[in-house]
């Protein structure tokens, strides 16, 4: 018998026994994921179609100042009788990108330190802890509004700016995770049979705290569209790009409030509001189907069911 | 009357997609005050299962169905409704792999006292003296309970484990593998202590293990379970000498004799799987015995004495 015979003389490849697809499996066991999937895919059809759905350009007057919401324009128009509804459109380009950007630059740096802090420990943990450290005292919003006016208004600054907020939540998180893995018996054994440290790192490590990784990257993206929407509100946003934060700014600025138009308010800050809800509720379902540790079901009084006895015939 | 006895016990488990797990089918036991029942079988054939449903511990994906008697109430009938005010006081259990489970960054007599406090048995002094006492039965110094499991060795642990079990004075212990993972010196030791104290505190006890000569030295009764159901219940001489069933001689022959004779044979094949329906004896492809009706009928029930129960086809033993 070759061994392929012999394998499957012994599992018996039936088609109850194939994997289904783990995403489906998660949204469908998570309803609150699927929302917020479905949600954020809205969101992203809309930034990527953007240019041919939106009805008017983002710069175009259109109407009079701050128009009421009408037929053509159901969204009313800004202080430049710029039309609300191509705004928000176009702004969703921006929003998600700085927000999926500096997501990725928080989680590529922190994951990176996290990992080299958590995986060598000893002097390099503590010199790169203490870096953290110092980062993570530093106010947040001070912080991002020294660095925005030194390095200038611009989206990349935006991004780097985001990158640096967060990148200490992340190599904390990440450190202490691959503190745990390192000490497992299989890393060990790999360091007992000479495998590198690249190597442990990348096929012993990695894998372990990539799903962590995977989860936290989406709760990123949401604190990273507030943080966009943050800074552009103070100002500091990149002048030529209408994200929703600046449409707030620029509606607060020409006092869209005091004429009444909640209409160049609202929607930008709804908008806002809903994607990042969105993320939340796709990351915090993620979290806790890869990291099970967070699962408490087995801490809730429930218990098992009676049920009559079965036919006699039926059982023997 | 029997301390304890479990009638038509069936377990199922919930399996993706809508299947179930018939992991225990049907299990009939009886255990008099101060009784020792071995339970012994292969992994995976319902032990644990078994005694967990007759504590009422089973998860949420579990459905059961049959009785569970103590003292002629049915705890079983009304689910954790009724299991809740035996649980502990009446019936208690020594987990599989307890010494490991305590909670290291408590005192090993503050853990043994909660249950007492919860049960409003004792409270305060009387807890820590009571607790003290517990310690002493099990041969623990009783000042050692301000200690932390860590400073504890395994066979300390496994003891002040049974002692935490014993803290309500149940009728009914139910140890599962109490002796697993400990050299044969603490096992011995533990396994002595068990009997002594069944014989002190006339305590009925359901010894699960998959170690029969611990069954045989430590019980005077013993059910031999295969693929969820009991295949023969006698005492373990009967059992030993005179097996109904061939699993339970084969079963005898897979374990190394002291006295090393006749050769140690291991038994071929593997338990059937349990989320399909059996026909016939579960068995029978394993079984040196075996023929025509067993892969086609349910073995009848056949008896060689008082007690002396198996599910077999072959008449006249073994």
């Amino acid at each position: 018998m070759s061994p392929q015979e012999l394998a499957e003389a012994i599992v018996p490849a039936t088609a109850d026994t194939r994997r289904r697809i783990p995403l489906w499996g998660f949204l469908k066991g998570h309803p609150q994921a699927a929302i917020g999937a479905a949600i954020l895919v809205v969101f992203a059809l809309v930034a990527i179609l953007g240019p041919w759905i939106a009805p008017y350009g983002p710069r175009e007057q259109v109407g009079p100042i701050f128009g009421t919401p009408s037929n053509p324009h159901p969204l009313g128009l800004d202080d430049a009788g710029i039309d609300i509804l191509s705004l928000l459109i176009y702004g969703a380009r921006i929003t998600l990108i700085v927000g999926f950007a500096g997501a990725l630059v928080a989680v590529v740096v922190g994951g990176l330190i996290g990992i080299v802090s958590g995986y060598f420990g000893g002097r390099i943990d503590n010199l790169l802890m203490r870096i953290t450290d110092y980062f993570l005292v530093l106010p947040d919003l001070v912080l991002l509004i020294v660095v925005a006016s030194i390095w200038g208004r611009s989206l990349r600054n935006i991004i780097i700016i985001i990158g640096l907020v967060y990148w200490t939540f992340m190599a904390r998180l990440i450190r202490s995770q691959v503190k745990v893995v390192r000490e497992r018996a299989y890393v060990k054994r790999a360091q007992a049979l000479g495998a590198s440290h690249l190597r442990i790192i990348t096929r012993h490590v990695l894998p372990q705290v990539l799903p962590l990784i995977l989860a936290q990257t989406v709760l990123m993206v949401a604190l990273a569209i507030f943080l966009e929407t943050a800074i552009s509100f103070l100002g500091l946003g990149d002048p030529n790009a209408p994200s929703w934060g600046r449409m707030i700014e620029n509606a607060f600025d020409r006092s869209a409030i005091s004429y009444g138009a909640w209409w160049a308010i609202v929607p930008p800050g709804l908008a806002v509001a809903v994607v990042i809800m969105a993320f939340n509720m796709l990351g915090t379902a993620a979290e806790d189907a890869l990291n099970p540790r967070l699962r408490v079901s087995h801490l809730l009084r429930r218990h098992f069911r009676m049920r009559p006895l079965p036919d006699k015939d039926d059982a023997r | 009357m029997s301390a304890l006895a479990v009638e038509d016990l069936h377990v199922w488990f919930d399996l993706p997609g809508g299947r179930e797990l018939h992991a225990v089918q049907g299990i009939d036991l009886a255990l008099a005050p101060g009784e020792r029942l071995g339970l012994v079988g292969e992994s995976g054939c319902g032990k644990t299962t078994a005694i967990l449903a007759m504590m009422g511990l089973l998860p949420p994906s579990a459905s059961v169905a049959g009785r569970v008697l103590l003292g002629g109430e049915d705890i079983l009938a009304g689910g954790d409704r009724t299991m809740r005010p035996h649980r502990w006081t009446d019936i208690a259990m020594v987990f599989q792999g307890a010494m490991n489970a305590f909670d290291p960054v408590k005192t090993v007599g503050s853990q043994i006292t909660e249950p007492l406090e919860r049960a409003g048995i004792a409270s305060g002094r009387a807890a820590r003296a009571r607790t003290a006492e517990l310690l002493e039965l099990v041969g623990i110094s009783g000042e050692r309970q301000d200690r932390y499991p860590h400073e504890f060795s395994g066979g300390m642990r496994q003891r002040a484990a049974i002692a935490m079990a014993l803290a309500c004075e149940p009728k009914v212990l139910l140890a599962d593998e109490p002796t697993t993972a400990l050299d044969v010196m603490v096992q011995a030791q533990i396994l002595e202590l068990l009997v002594r104290l069944t014989d002190e505190l006339g305590l009925a006890m359901i010894l699960v293990t998959h170690d029969l000569p611990l069954v045989s030295q430590a019980c005077t009764r013993a059910a031999v379970m295969y693929a969820g159901r009991i295949a023969e219940t006698g005492t373990t001489r009967e059992l030993h000498h005179a097996p109904l069933h061939p699993y339970t001689r084969m079963l005898f022959q897979a374990t190394p004799d002291l006295r090393g004779t006749g050769a140690v044979s291991s038994i071929p094949g593997a338990p059937p799987r349990l989320d399909e329906p059996t026909v016939g004896c579960p068995f029978s492809p394993r079984c040196d015995r075996a023929f025509a009706p067993c892969a086609a009928t349910r073995p009848p029930l056949r008896t060689a004495g008082t007690g002396h129960l198996a599910h077999c086809h072959l008449e006249g033993g073994a």
